[in-house]
């Protein structure tokens, strides 16, 4: 079986590679590597990577830049077709200017930039990002960032939790994000953003490999597809 | 013509920065400080004629995310 994957690099990822690495080591095919002046996505995608980084400096707000960049209007496009997209760390922050998930991803409450392995809780295993794991399980993957206090309106929030909608939540509080929230889904459920990086945590030499599930989730969705 | 594009965080979301600017403030012994929100000033020099849309347009589309932050535009005499 070929998974046919993309992954997107703006001027200033530096996940991509990573990402691109998991993928392979989860699907057995290598994702296509798409940039971002590109305007068009290779077609028949069963998957699209927006990789963590600094994508345009984030010079203006994170992730705002590269949301206006010309190859998001390919994404936005496959996204409303259903293809499920991933969007880790700075992805998610693009996903949120692009407005592709509700809500954006405000300077950690503590002004730091924050690089450890977390406690996760798994919200919801109903997706199709999340299907490997167990609701409430308890799992460790890194973050690294200084942007990923997650914040919405309070009607927003009751909203995303009362559809299942927050995949991950931190066990305890790290940036000062929202209810603690770490990962949501788009109301149709293949877009997901998250913070915490489930691609360094796919090979024991990473110290852990609870992030495999999260890509072997996906692969399995195209299999049952 | 020049405009000038303020940014500021919407009332109620946390502001950290301002925040630790209080506090930096604070701590050179200015009192009676009620609050610090920091913004952002966006200067542009546009063709004359850029209409009000645009410039709103600007706004809405790039320079402020309006989830979180409100935007004000003053044009330069």
């Amino acid at each position: 079986m070929s998974f046919r994957a993309t992954v997107v690099t703006f001027p200033g990822s530096n996940c991509d590679r990573d990402m691109a690495v998991a993928i392979e080591r989860i699907s057995g095919t290598a994702p296509l590597r798409v940039w971002h002046a590109d305007a068009e996505l290779p077609d028949r995608l069963d998957f699209i990577a927006l990789p963590g980084g600094f994508s345009y400096g984030d010079y203006l707000r994170s992730g705002a830049m590269a949301a206006n960049s010309p190859i998001m209007q390919s994404v936005k496009a496959a996204a409303d077709r259903g293809v499920p997209v991933l969007g880790i760390c700075n992805g998610f922050q693009v996903l949120t200017e692009a407005g592709l998930l509700p809500g954006a991803l405000l300077r950690n409450a503590g002004q730091n930039f924050i690089c450890r392995t977390v406690a996760l809780t798994v919200e919801n295993s109903q997706s199709l990002f999340t299907s490997g794991y167990d609701t409430g399980q308890a799992i460790a993957i890194p973050v690294a960032h200084h942007d990923g206090n997650y914040y919405a309106d309070d009607a927003t929030l009751d909203r995303l939790e009362g559809e299942g909608r927050v995949a991950f939540r931190y066990a305890e509080s790290v940036n000062g994000s929202a209810r603690d929230i770490a990962g949501v889904l788009n109301d149709a459920g293949n877009v997901l953003g998250m913070m915490p990086h489930p691609e360094r945590a796919v090979d024991k030499a990473h110290g852990g490999t609870d992030g495999a599930a999260l890509f072997e989730s996906v692969v399995k969705a195209l299999v049952e597809a | 013509m020049k405009v000038r594009v303020h940014v500021s965080l919407k009332p109620g979301v946390l502001d950290p920065q301002g925040r630790a600017v209080h506090h930096a403030l604070e701590g050179l012994g200015f009192s009676g400080i009620e609050d610090v929100r920091v913004g952002r000033l966006i200067e542009l020099d546009v063709a004359d004629g850029t209409s009000d849309e645009a410039l709103d347009e600007m706004c809405r589309k790039l320079l402020a995310n309006t989830v979180i932050e409100n935007y004000r535009i003053e044009k330069a005499a």
